[in-house]
């Protein structure tokens, strides 16, 4: 079996184990989240170079050269020595400006980077706070529109960074920033096709920045935009969405709430039921989904058999750490009793 | 030497035409669809590429072990003939649906037919 030495110490990696979960399984404490080599969280660096093409998958080709890739999903093939990402190759510092409600549970938090950042509206960053906690946030900034950085965070019970964002960061303060990551974003081309988004929660914040960046651009397509939530005070933005749609008579959209008897002037049902019932034919659709990944995952399906090709279905479902790891540990006390 | 029928239908652009096609009447049909439940669906899509590519005569890295291999658990959980039959029954709508010539659609689904033991673990 290969071996993995990090920090002068080496451990023998099981058949088919990725890095991280050696390192994990030996007790050491890696920067990671999504498992799934989504999040970037894990980027580690080799020295040896040898590593998996699929590690490498979407990392730039400066952090490629240099033997960047990411931890989670990287089995090694022989030996390999492993260290930390050098902090100054990917993260940049940013301050935080501000910081305002959006909802009771969800605040707006807008950032500006140190250099400015390229990226496309709907990409993602990895946020770190100095004692090293870091949580993938989507933008809801435009990059042609907005001067600075655009987060909508939504407080989990037990959220470390949420419940941080939310009682304890201070304007001012510093925070490092990795990325653009992720692959669900507007290209120009094809104005003319009908764009559909629909997000649950804070799932709205990369589909608002695709949608003023798609109207900006001059999309001459329906651009409908469906958020769904399980209470009224969940669909922020409410108002400014109202006067985007009044602004460009191509937008629509449309609230949706889950709960029991919804007041006038919401749509009843799950956001993707709702938009799903009422675009039936998405033959030649671009698609966008975000947020909660089983609202995501059954969506992208449906829209699929509805006949959107699987190239212009996007998701970004939101896989949330501490959640996950609540999970996991609920199988495992069921796999004991 | 003649070309072969992965040639002859245009190769991998063929497999890229057929795939969504094909891939969306297996998940609409609900007597199979289940076996097809896999939440990544762009995994699962590549997985049908793969399969096209193979029954069309093409390049192919798979063997009837990894046929075996990769049906097991579906076999387990109650894949049977009649799910194989209606999976080859999309096959066959999905090449009639794209126009190809009746005497390759003929060999294909003979390729097709000839993976049933492996598929089914016999």
């Amino acid at each position: 079996m290969p071996s993995v030495e990090f920090s002068n110490r080496v451990y023998e990696a099981e058949p088919s184990e990725s890095v991280l979960d050696t390192l994990l399984r030996n007790g050491e404490n890696p920067s990671y989240s999504c498992r799934k080599g989504t999040c970037f969280n894990c980027m580690m660096r080799t020295p040896d170079g040898g590593v998996p093409e699929k590690a490498q998958a979407g990392l730039r080709e400066t952090l490629r050269v240099e033997g960047y890739f990411l931890s989670c999903l990287c089995v090694p093939e022989g030996d390999i020595r492993v260290v930390q990402a050098e902090d100054a190759a990917i993260y940049q510092r940013a301050v935080i400006q501000s910081r305002e409600l959006l909802a009771p549970d969800i605040c707006r938090v807008i950032l500006e980077p140190a250099t400015p950042l390229y990226y496309h509206a709907g990409q993602f960053l990895n946020l770190r706070r100095s004692d090293g906690l870091c949580r993938s946030y989507s933008l809801a900034s435009v990059p042609n529109l907005d001067r600075y950085l655009e987060f909508h965070i939504k407080r989990l019970p037990g959220g470390q960074m949420s419940n941080w964002a939310f009682n304890e960061m201070k304007v001012g303060e510093n925070v490092d920033i990795q990325g653009p990551n992720g692959a669900c974003f507007y290209l120009p081309g094809k104005p003319e096709q009908n764009l559909l988004l629909i997000g649950s929660g804070t799932g709205l914040a990369p589909l608002v920045a695709i949608a003023r960046d798609a109207l900006n651009d001059g999309h001459s397509g329906q651009v409908r935009l469906y958020h769904g939530s399980r209470e009224p005070a969940g669909l922020y933005h409410r108002d400014s969405l109202f006067d985007l749609a009044q602004t460009y008579p191509n937008f629509s959209y449309t609230g949706c709430l889950s709960g029991e008897n919804p007041p006038l002037g919401y749509a009843s049902g799950r956001a993707d039921d709702v938009a799903l019932g009422e675009n039936k034919d998405l033959k030649d659709w671009r698609v966008y989904l975000c947020g909660n990944p089983p609202m995501v995952h059954a969506a992208k399906k449906r829209a699929f058999l509805a006949g959107a090709d699987i190239e212009d279905i996007h998701a970004d479902p939101f896989e949330l750490k501490e959640l996950r790891a609540e999970q996991r540990s609920a199988e495992r006390q069921k796999s004991v009793a | 030497m003649t070309e072969s029928i992965y040639q002859q239908i245009g190769g991998e652009a063929a497999v890229n035409a057929a795939v969504d096609v094909f891939y969306r009447k297996v998940l609409s049909d609900d007597s199979i669809s289940g076996f097809f439940d896999d939440t990544d669906m762009d995994a699962q899509r590549e997985k049908q590429k793969a399969f096209l590519t193979m029954v069309f005569g093409g390049p192919n890295e798979y063997s009837g072990k990894d046929l075996r291999t990769a049906h097991a658990k579906l076999v387990a959980d109650g894949l049977n003939g009649s799910h194989f039959d209606a999976v080859a029954g999309h096959l066959q709508a999905t090449l009639s649906e794209l126009g190809v010539p009746e005497n390759i659609a003929g060999e294909i689904m003979s390729i097709a037919a000839s993976t049933k033991g492996d598929v089914l673990n016999q």
